[in-house]
């Protein structure tokens, strides 16, 4: 499919066209090979905010405010640090998926207009979207794998079962990511709604779906809030894989109800990037 | 907390969009006035209110501050949610970790080194890092984006108002801005029983003079950017200093020398200020704190007018 056309014209002395058609993965993978071409000489802008951050909070809180949990008060009888670690790898894939699918989306509409570039080739608005949900997905299992690299040497990694949780987290952000992408696509302000999505939605998620305390410290009717939020459940995945205490059909749910979003959120991109990028 | 804003159009995300439009009309004017300009326009002290002086380029303060602070108030008029939900970070982070995560503390050391509840230890906290953030978000990159694209500075500085006028301009909208955080703030606080003393009534006063130093200081290190990239280096500042000075637990859980370290941090200082008000442990060392303060605003301001006046009219 891809050798034929090309290869006759070259044969019978044309010149080689430049737009190539290519299979639906190959051409998501070209996206993604665009971002990483950015990512390889950029990296040091997002190093901060993907990895120290999430280490940063792990020493103050972990260590910090550790020293100051009463005995018994964290679940299984753990420290603080290690009931802390595995919730702040699932934070920060969250905040990295929310970072990759916010500005990054809108400016390749609006500012830098790069996916109007990619659509210019022969790549589909389809295509665009599997690669930069692809990338965002590869971000956030580098990132996240860093992180517990450098978190292993604070005493937060507990057991190698931490790489299931890295999996989960993953899952948790991309659970975010893809409904996040579908909507940046139709957004078209200056970045201002955005910026509200940070303090209302990434923030009070941060705060509120269990990462820092057990969710049954808050007000009852706090805590259906946490049960619609990804980050609850990948840390309770992510937790319960590290420190034991996974029940089986619960986990199912929060799987399930993760992958829902993934695919309902991918799909809704899909609808939105073709809308926006067709006409 | 930070996103990755990593490309170059990001950071005009915050509410200073509303006003390219304003700005770039004095684009053009203020680029062609600064050639002529260039060589009278940086007369220190000279201080242009004679209608001759007016004529003449300005120096570096006209007394007219007040007309960038005005300007502020019509740019976020239209942005007011955006300006007015700033209050809603540390009071997320007070209902979350004052609450949820007190149950799990219980009590922690207070500033006399009395067992206190950690609703109340960690409010005043959050009181003076909300008036550091504020004040830097404000004088940082807003800052940064009138300066390098919108050259909102270049066409003011072609009018009658001097590099520092700018300076205190910008630094007093942001010190109101933080003044209406911490006046929310301590409201909330009242509502839910976290003022123990009357001397609370000194927190915002004190909550003015800790933003205005950071705003100062910030736009200092601003006028120092090259980049969106740069301001990684404010967020190495500030983030560590939000989570390590005594914000969220006592400062006796480091070793001696690094609570000496934390100590000379201006956001410990800050916190210690609040905390003391709050709580009503007031003593002389507050002076102490504010002498700080005074010196950091000070070099603050002075930085950013030489900076300017060496950026936008030489």
């Amino acid at each position: 499919m891809t050798s034929h056309p090309t290869e006759d014209r070259a044969e019978r002395g044309h010149p080689r066209p430049t737009g190539r058609p290519v299979g639906a993965l190959r051409a998501a993978f070209l996206v993604v090979e665009g971002k990483w071409t950015w990512y390889r000489r950029n990296w040091r802008a997002t190093f901060f905010s993907s990895v120290g951050q999430p280490l940063l909070f792990l020493l103050a809180l972990g260590l910090g405010i550790g020293s100051q949990v009463k005995p018994g008060a964290v679940p299984g009888g753990v420290s603080y640090l290690e009931y802390l670690a595995p919730a702040l790898l699932v934070v920060s894939a969250v905040q990295n998926a929310t970072g990759e699918s916010t500005f990054p989306v809108l400016s390749s509409f609006k500012w830098q207009r790069v996916y109007w570039g990619i659509n210019a080739s022969p790549i589909t608005p389809h295509q665009i979207v599997g690669g930069q949900l692809l990338w965002t997905a590869a971000r956030l299992l580098l990132s996240g794998a860093v992180y517990l690299v450098v978190a292993a040497f604070f005493g937060g990694v507990r057991s190698p079962l931490v790489l299931i949780s890295l999996l989960f987290a993953t899952l948790a952000g991309m659970a975010f990511a893809a409904p996040l992408t579908a909507y940046v696509a139709t957004v078209d302000d200056e970045g201002q709604t955005l910026g509200n999505i940070f303090r209302f939605v990434l923030m009070p998620m941060t705060l509120f779906a269990g990462t820092f305390f057990p969710l049954d410290r808050l007000p009852d009717f706090v805590q259906p809030i946490a049960w619609i939020t990804p980050l609850w459940h990948g840390t309770e995945l992510a937790r319960g894989t590290v420190l034991g205490g996974l029940q089986f059909w619960p986990a199912l749910g929060h799987l399930a109800y993760l992958l829902a979003l993934l695919a309902g959120g991918a799909a809704l991109a899909a609808r939105n990037f073709r809308r926006r990028l067709a006409n | 907390m930070t996103n990755d804003d990593r490309l170059t159009g990001d950071r005009v995300a915050d509410n200073d969009v509303a006003d390219r439009g304003v700005a770039d009309r004095g684009v053009a004017k203020g680029a062609a006035d600064r050639g002529v300009a260039g060589g009278l326009a940086a007369r220190p002290g000279l201080r242009s209110n004679g209608p001759l002086l007016r004529v003449l380029p300005a120096g570096l303060y006209a007394g007219r501050g007040r007309m960038l602070v005005e300007r502020a108030f019509l740019v976020n008029r239209r942005s007011w949610l955006n300006l007015v939900s700033g209050i809603l970070e540390p009071l997320f982070f007070l209902l979350s970790l004052g609450i949820g995560f007190g149950s799990m503390v219980g009590q922690v050391a207070g500033p006399d080194g009395q067992p206190m509840d950690y609703a109340m230890f960690l409010a005043p906290a959050l009181l003076a890092s909300s008036a550091m953030n504020g004040a830097i978000n404000d004088a940082t990159y807003n800052v940064f984006f009138k300066l390098k694209y919108a050259k909102l500075y270049d066409a003011v500085l072609a009018t009658s108002l001097g590099p520092l006028d700018v300076a205190v301009g910008e630094i007093t909208w942001a010190v109101i801005r933080g003044g209406l955080y911490s006046s929310g703030f301590l409201l909330v606080m009242l509502g839910m029983d976290l003022i123990a003393s009357p001397w609370a009534l000194l927190v915002v006063p004190a909550a003015l003079f800790v933003a205005f130093a950071f705003a100062a200081a910030g736009m200092a290190c601003t006028t120092f950017m090259r980049s969106w990239q740069d301001f990684d280096l404010i967020q190495l500042a500030i983030l560590p200093m939000f989570l390590f000075c005594s914000t969220f637990y006592p400062l006796s859980v480091y070793p001696r020398p690094l609570q000496w370290i934390v100590e000379w941090l201006p956001l410990y200082r800050a916190v210690e200020l609040m905390r003391g008000l709050t709580t009503g442990h007031v003593g002389v060392g507050m002076l102490g704190h504010l002498a700080y303060f005074v010196v950091i605003a000070g070099v603050g301001v002075w930085v950013t007018t030489r900076r300017l006046d060496k950026l936008l009219l030489r």
